[in-house]
Parts: C-alpha cells; structure tokens; sequence
C-alpha cells in the first residue's frame, strides 16, 4: 500500500503533520495515520488561545478500534480549531492533509520546523 | 503458543484483510473499513468467515438428555431442524459460555452440533465428556471445531445471495424459519445452513467443511466483513460477546443479570438450575442495560458507569460510535435501581464524565 506524503509538509515520528506559512502552521494527522486508526469516530483538540508545545499531547483521536494522544510537531498559539471534525470526524480518513486539518498555530518559533522530519524521512519511517 | 487460523487465512491475506488475535485465533478483523462493512451489512449483505467459533456434535441415546442438563434451554422440545440459543453455567449459575444448538436433520449421523465461543471448544468438549461419565450416559461428544469452517451471510439480500449460490434447495433456504436449520449444497460442498446470525439483520450461517471453504466463500458475491463490523452490529443489535459482557472469572455474571432470562427454562434440570431458581425469586441486584451518551466520545470495555453525583456504581463491558445511528452507544451493568430505561448515568470516558441515559436493547429495531 503506498500513503500520500505531501513533499511540502513536515512530520513527527508518531505521524503528526505541519505546514507553515507566515509564522502559522496548520496541523494534522498523516495518510499513514488514518489508515492504521481506520473509522475515526472522535477528535478532541484545545480551545482556540491555548497554547501548545512540541512533542506534547495536545489532544486525542479515537477511531472505533483504538484510542490516540496527538503530539503537536509545533510550539505556539492555536488560532483556529477544525470544528468540522466534532459533527464529521471521517474527515481525517477521507481528507488528511486537506479538509481533515486540526488546527492552526501561531508559532512561537518558526526555525522549530527544521527538526522534524522531511517527506523522504518519514517515508522511510513508515516503509 | 501459537495461533489457530481458519481454513481461509491465506485467502482473506491476499484479499487485503488486517487480522487479530481473538480468542486463540488469527482472524480477519477489517477488509476494507469497518464502516463500509457495518453499512453493507445494512443495507445489502455481507459475509463474514467465523471460523474461530466451535462445533461439537453430540449423539446417542443419552444425548439429548445430556445436551438438556448442561445447557439452560428444554433441549426435549427440539425437533429436526430447529436451533436454540442457551447458556452453559457453572453449579452456582455463572455463565461459562453462550451457545446456538442444533438439533440436526436425520440424514446427519449425529444428533446434536452445538457453537462455543472461540477458544471455549476444548473446555466445553471436556465438559461434556466428564459429566457425560459422571452420569453414566450414553453419548458420544465430538470437537469438529477444526473440521469445519463457519460462514455468517448477513444483511436484507443474504437469504436471496445465499439461495441462488445453492445448487438446490433454494425453495427451502428462502422459506426456512427463523432459528431452524436445513442441508444445502453450495457450490458442490455440502453445508448446514442456519437462518441465525449476530447482526440483527437476516441472514444466514453456515457450517462448510473445511476442505470445502473457499468455494462456498467465493460463491457469495457481496462484501467481505471483519471482526471489527461484527463487533459494531452485534452492539446495536444488543447481543452479548463472551468473555466480554460476560467473563467466568472477570466478570461472573448469571443469566438474569445478563439479561438473558429468556434462554433459562427453570421447569428444566441442568447444571445452575437451582442457584438461578433463587436469583429468579428474589431478582438479580445488578442488571446489563444499553446506553447511550448525550455528549460527544467513545465509551469502552472497562470504563467506570457513575450515577448522576459522579458515585461509581457499575461498568461499561461493550461500546462503540453506532455506525448506524452515529451515537455513541454501549452496554454494562449497574445496579437494578438504575436499570430502568431514561435512567440518567454517566460514562467516565478517559477519567472525563460524559453525561449518559439507560436504554432498553436493541439500539436498533429490525
């Protein structure tokens, strides 16, 4: 089975996303992530103005198999929450990297981005 | 130790099939989502390889006397063809197992084929056998657990899938009652099939030898199902798994507490009758009740049920977000001033308490 990495994007070793852009990045759970949690059913995430730190919990997701901390590849501000996802959580299975999106953070640190893994990485973590 | 595979493994691994440890066997879990099998299940029919469950063929002339004192059903009303669902209980009345029986057509040599949970043939062949000794009867017991494979074909289009993939008695398989069971030819192998199921959806299973399992598999044209759908459309239908909703020894339950009471013949002799016969006179304390929560999450096995003021006073032992009815719903067992349905609870998901309501089974009416 071959998983949409987008080239653009950055990753955490437990399978969280970020993009950046101006000082925001958005957050998200990969390709690879969906599969393996299969029917999601649940997403739990901060409150708009909370903040949250790299490679801590910053909420859960739970499909109808198993229950999932999410690690937060970035440290900052959240400016905007998904609430899509509370009244249609299958958004992370259908959408990932796109409608599945999380949140958005205001970044305390932009240069955070470089410690995480590249496309090329986190294909051969997964692979 | 290692696992025991059904006859199709190979088959369900090259179809794309994630696979799980369930009860001492590798079983397909998910073909393709849980959602997409829960919802063809629904809607049209899907088929699921649950081979994991046990066959034990009981005959003789005893034998119907020692399928009636091991099991809490009047095994003597039984004719040819019909099937019944009891429990196995210890002598203190505690569910060991749950069991469909069959009392088989004369043209099979033996007389009865009863279905233990996965994992449970062994200890029920044994079972059988020792008291079958103890009592002097004469029967003969027999774990055909591994002789055979079992399909379930569920869904509103299964009796109709399942008719015209029969090479003959196709008259009788779309007239046969529910809970009886009839011989069919399927794609030249000879199975038993069964107008019983765990989905709450019509349907079918069928006993198919186990050289004979993958034709009669690939004669069913419909979507393959996993463990995990399985799982999800026997909770709205409201039954009960072994070793989940009820565990000899993490969770001793008895028939009345596990809501089951219409499987207990108490006019019958077996092994419990007494124990229940008093449980039956004063009520159980505790009783299994369906539930659903008012607020987002998943309620799972093992999680505290609370009273309104946050007091525990039971547990959840199955739950899931119903496919069907996009709720998160479950089952467990609180104390009987509690059972009464509209009962307001409270489910401790991950330590948070989510405001719940009882709910008379099944979340889903057919």
């Amino acid at each position: 089975m071959s998983f949409e990495i987008p080239e653009e994007l950055r990753y955490m070793e437990s399978h969280e996303w970020a993009d950046h852009e101006d000082g925001t990045a958005r957050v998200g759970i990969s390709d690879f992530a969906q599969d393996e949690l299969g029917d999601i059913v649940f997403v739990e995430f901060p409150d708009e103005g909370e903040e949250i730190t790299h490679d801590e919990t910053f909420g859960v997701v739970e499909s109808i198999k198993a229950v999932s901390d999410l690690y937060s590849p970035v440290s900052g501000t959240v400016t905007a929450t998904n609430d899509a996802l509370l009244d249609a959580p299958e958004l992370v299975n259908d959408d990932p990297y796109g409608e599945g999106w999380m949140l958005k953070v205001d970044l305390d640190d932009s240069d955070e981005l470089d410690d995480l893994l590249d496309a090329d990485a986190y294909r051969d973590q997964i692979e | 130790m290692a696992l025991r595979e059904p006859p199709l493994a190979a088959v369900h691994e090259a179809r794309g099939a994630s696979t799980t440890e369930f009860g001492g066997w590798a079983m397909p879990v998910e073909f393709d989502s849980i959602r997409t099998e829960h919802e063809s299940v629904r809607e049209s029919a899907g088929k699921f390889d649950v081979s994991h469950m046990g066959e034990i063929a009981v005959s003789g002339p005893d034998a119907t006397e020692l399928m009636g004192r091991l099991t809490t059903n009047d095994m003597s009303t039984l004719d040819p063809g019909d099937a019944e669902y009891a429990m196995i209980l210890d002598a203190e009345g505690t569910i060991l197992d749950d069991t469909v029986i069959y009392r088989l057509l004369e043209t099979h040599d033996d007389e009865f084929l009863f279905i233990p949970n996965a994992g449970h043939d062994a200890e029920m062949e044994g079972r059988w056998t020792t008291h079958r000794d103890e009592w002097g009867l004469d029967a003969t017991v027999d774990n055909h657990t591994e002789a055979y494979a079992m399909f379930a074909v569920q869904g509103p289009d299964a009796i109709g899938l399942v008719a015209s993939a029969a090479d003959d008695a196709d008259e009788v398989l779309a007239n046969l009652p529910r809970f009886s069971a009839t011989d069919a030819t399927v794609a030249d192998v000879d199975c038993l099939a069964a107008r019983t199921g765990y989905t709450g959806e019509d349907g079918l299973e069928l006993v198919v030898p186990w050289n004979g399992a993958e034709s009669v598999w690939d004669a069913f044209d419909c979507q393959p199902c996993g463990l995990g759908a399985r799982d999800t459309l026997r909770i709205e239908a409201g039954f009960l798994l072994s070793g989940q909703d009820f565990h000899h020894e993490e969770n001793p339950r008895n028939p009345f507490e596990a809501d089951v009471g219409f499987a207990v013949d108490l006019e019958t002799e077996f092994v419990g009758r007494d124990a229940l016969a008093q449980v039956a006179e004063t009520g159980p304390d505790e009783r299994l009740v369906g539930f659903e929560l008012e607020t987002r999450g998943v309620p799972r096995h093992g999680y505290d049920i609370t009273d309104s003021d946050g007091t525990t006073v039971g547990t959840v032992t199955s739950g899931t977000v119903s496919p069907t009815l996009s709720t998160p719903i479950g089952m467990g067992y609180v104390p009987t001033e509690f059972a009464e349905p509209g009962t307001e609870i409270a489910v401790l998901v991950r330590g948070e308490p989510k405001e719940a309501r009882t709910r008379a089974l099944p979340f889903l009416e057919r």
